[in-house]
């Protein structure tokens, strides 16, 4: 099907985003995130893919060879390492919003700020 | 706003942002129909000018070398910023784990568990020293690399060795060590400006057969560097947050 990896992209796009609205831990919301992220992935993939073409690795393969487009898949790999970092700073967030506020529950920390 | 609210405002959104993504779909090319032309243009020219046979190893380390920099040093910041965020605040001090509820016994890690992390540590270790030093051939690099030498060591905690993972990745050498996988990045490409080259030009010789581990001059240099910045990153930012859980405590709550 032509337009499958299209539709997962949306999916997972969408069930990212509402659980980001809907959460009540900030733990889980920042999951959700990387759920929204990963959907980048599979986009990048996707409009990088040449049907019947190999991965742009041509160890004992002749250097002519069709090949998918190896500059989303190292922009796919810059994603990667960027939604580590900012996954790691969010809990680090998410530590010290604990700390403070004794909750981990979105809703209940915007009343504390009001 | 009540959660209601927001999940009407929330599906207005969601509708607004489907019909731009329909949009957007209905202009795109379709699967399988890339038409080019840079990915298949560096797919020609990439192993003939670079000696790499791993295309998106050259991309990443060569012909965006420079975005690269940059991508690598936001990890370095990040491993920074989660240091700062989780610094000793005012009231907070370190106290050796012990266990919460004195009278009762906190199971020992299982054997098996002990046993399988022990076991895993050195074939993991050399399978993360494989991949950041193989940028050049296959699909690895220094980012694949460095993480999986970061999981080595935190093998050792699951293993249930608290003191041996601080023993064995002390605050201040994984700092040290992560300052000089992120400035060797930055001196390759220096090196090159003092040359009288631009920077990140790929100074070193290429080697004679494409993809070996010699071959592709800066490339797998600059890969090295990037798996020990990125397996300190990763040590430095799993030890700040097991540090607030097991020793880091607030005077009175």
């Amino acid at each position: 099907m032509q337009v499958f990896p299209f539709v997962v992209v949306a999916w997972i796009l969408g069930v990212g985003l509402y659980g980001i609205v809907t959460s009540r831990h900030l733990v889980h919301q920042i999951i959700c995130l990387i759920v929204v992220q990963s959907s980048t992935y599979v986009l990048l993939l996707g409009v990088g893919y040449v049907t019947g073409a190999i991965a742009p690795y041509f160890f004992d393969v002749p250097v002519h060879t069709p090949a998918v487009d190896p500059v989303v898949q190292a922009l796919a790999l810059t994603d990667v390492v960027v939604e580590a970092a900012v996954t790691a700073l969010l809990l680090a967030f998410a530590v010290q919003a604990h700390k403070r506020f004794g909750t981990l529950d979105p809703q209940e920390l915007v009343q504390l700020r009001g | 706003m009540t959660p209601r609210q927001r999940l009407w405002a929330f599906l207005a959104g969601m509708a607004g942002l489907a019909a731009f993504y329909l949009w957007g779909l209905a202009g795109l090319p379709g699967l399988g129909n890339y038409p080019g032309p840079y990915g298949f243009i560096i797919n020609q020219i990439a192993v003939r000018q670079t000696n790499a046979t791993g295309v998106v190893s050259a991309v990443n380390f060569e012909y965006r070398g420079f975005d690269t920099v940059g991508e690598e040093f936001i990890l370095f910041v990040a491993a920074t910023g989660v240091a700062t965020v989780l610094r000793h605040l005012r009231g907070e001090r370190d106290r050796p784990p012990r266990d919460e509820a004195a009278d009762r016994r906190v199971p020992d890690t299982s054997e098996a568990v002990r046993m399988t992390a022990l076991i895993l540590t050195g074939p993991i270790l050399l399978m993360g020293w494989y991949l950041a030093s193989h940028a050049q051939t296959s699909p690895s690099g220094g980012f694949q690399g460095g993480v999986v030498l970061a999981t080595g060591f935190i093998l050792v905690y699951l293993a249930g060795l608290f003191l041996a993972f601080e023993r064995i990745s002390p605050v201040d050498i994984t700092d040290a060590v992560e300052a000089v996988g992120a400035g060797g990045f930055a001196a390759i490409g220096i090196s090159a400006v003092v040359m009288g080259l631009a920077f990140l030009t790929n100074f070193l010789p290429l080697g004679i057969t494409p993809g070996a581990v010699s071959s592709s001059g800066t490339i797998a240099l600059i890969s090295f560097f990037v798996g020990v910045e990125v397996a300190a990153a990763f040590i430095l930012i799993v030890s700040e947050l097991l540090d607030q859980t097991l020793l880091i405590r607030q005077e009175s709550r």
